[in-house]
């Protein structure tokens, strides 16, 4: 533990604030409203499948294509996870899979890349 | 009807609507346990963390924030840049959480990406009380996620394996999600918008910096093209 007990417990109490800020802000923020506004329900119901996208490129913000590994090993995986889930349409696997070989991929094959 | 009766049934609708999540989150939780031990926190740091935060990517972010130098402004920072989609899936569940009563405290307290993910595409059928449904999709997901963290840092002391590539776990959740919404829908353009501002930004902005400026330029085009398809039901 690189942190003290208190300080650590603090960290964590931050992390439920902020999280619980993001979670209750659009209820109380749309609370006055009795209906919410029109095109705040329209955006609604877009916002899902665009948002899973920008979680995506969360994940690989760190990656780096100019350089190290050049993003290969992560390309493999999403490639891999990306035929089987087409192919065998089941969640678990995929994940398992894309795991298995990335973790494969950087331990062993990369591994004087970086 | 009674409460009792009430509840089992939704219970018995919820349960496998959640299965895959179970599966999921007891991989994802016992990963992160694993982490959370490497870096020394036990499984009581671990449960604590699961069950006050519950944010499984915020909570691997968090192992990066416990073992750098104690920064809890910047941390609240992090924790709000991250979690920012949050504010998304609230928008998102404005009118449906209307009609989910007393539980509607609890449901937005455990909107995680699953729960949202699964409450988006499944209504229960019409004998099945929604409020009730929906409770039970958000505590069990909770409580899988939880119990597979507790039960990585458990572990954490009898595995000994190099964890280097696991939170990959994480990556490839979201790209499946995504696989799925994208096979669901038929218009992919709500999809293609958020990757490609998502990268620009990430180019433009930096990776420490992009995700609020992704949340502005995918609502701007989001509003353009929505205009543009009028008279179309996005």
């Amino acid at each position: 533990m690189t942190l003290n007990p208190i300080q650590s417990l603090t960290i964590i109490l931050i992390l439920m604030l902020g999280t619980m800020c993001t979670r209750f802000l659009p209820f109380i923020f749309f609370r006055a409203h009795k209906s919410t506004p029109a095109y705040i329900q329209k955006i609604g119901s877009v916002l899902p499948y665009a948002v899973i996208g920008l979680l995506v490129v969360y994940c690989l913000k760190g990656v780096s294509f100019t350089g190290g590994s050049y993003g290969l090993p992560e390309l493999a995986a999403i490639l891999i996870i990306i035929a089987l889930h087409l192919w065998k349409k089941n969640t678990l696997l995929s994940i398992f899979a894309g795991t298995a070989v990335y973790m494969l991929l950087v331990q062993y094959v990369f591994t004087s890349w970086r | 009807m009674k409460t009792k009766t009430k509840a089992l049934r939704a219970l018995k609708a919820a349960f496998p609507h959640t299965l895959p999540v179970l599966a999921g989150f007891l991989f994802l939780g016992i990963a992160y346990g694993i982490l959370m031990k490497s870096i020394g926190y036990g499984a009581g740091w671990t449960f604590l963390m699961s069950f006050l935060v519950f944010a499984g990517s915020m909570q691997y972010v968090g192992i990066t924030l416990l073992s750098a130098a104690f920064n809890p402004l910047y941390a609240l920072f992090i924790t709000l840049m991250v979690n920012a989609r949050h504010v998304f899936y609230g928008i998102s569940m404005l009118e449906r959480l209307k009609l989910s009563g007393k539980f509607k405290p609890y449901l937005i307290f455990a909107m995680c990406d699953e729960t949202f993910s699964i409450l988006c595409s499944a209504t229960p059928e019409k004998e099945v009380d929604d409020g009730w449904f929906m409770f039970f999709v958000a505590f069990l997901n909770r409580w899988y996620w939880i119990a597979g963290s507790v039960l990585g840092a458990f572990m954490g002391d009898y595995i000994k394996f190099d964890t280097k590539g696991l939170d990959f776990a994480l990556t490839a959740l979201f790209v499946v999600i995504f696989i799925n919404q994208w096979r669901e829908q038929k218009r992919h353009y709500p999809a293609v918008i958020g990757v490609i501002s998502s990268v620009i930004c990430l180019v433009v902005f930096g990776r420490n910096n992009f995700i609020i400026p992704s949340m502005l330029l995918i609502l701007l085009v989001l509003t353009f093209a929505g205009k543009k398809m009028k008279g179309e039901s996005l």
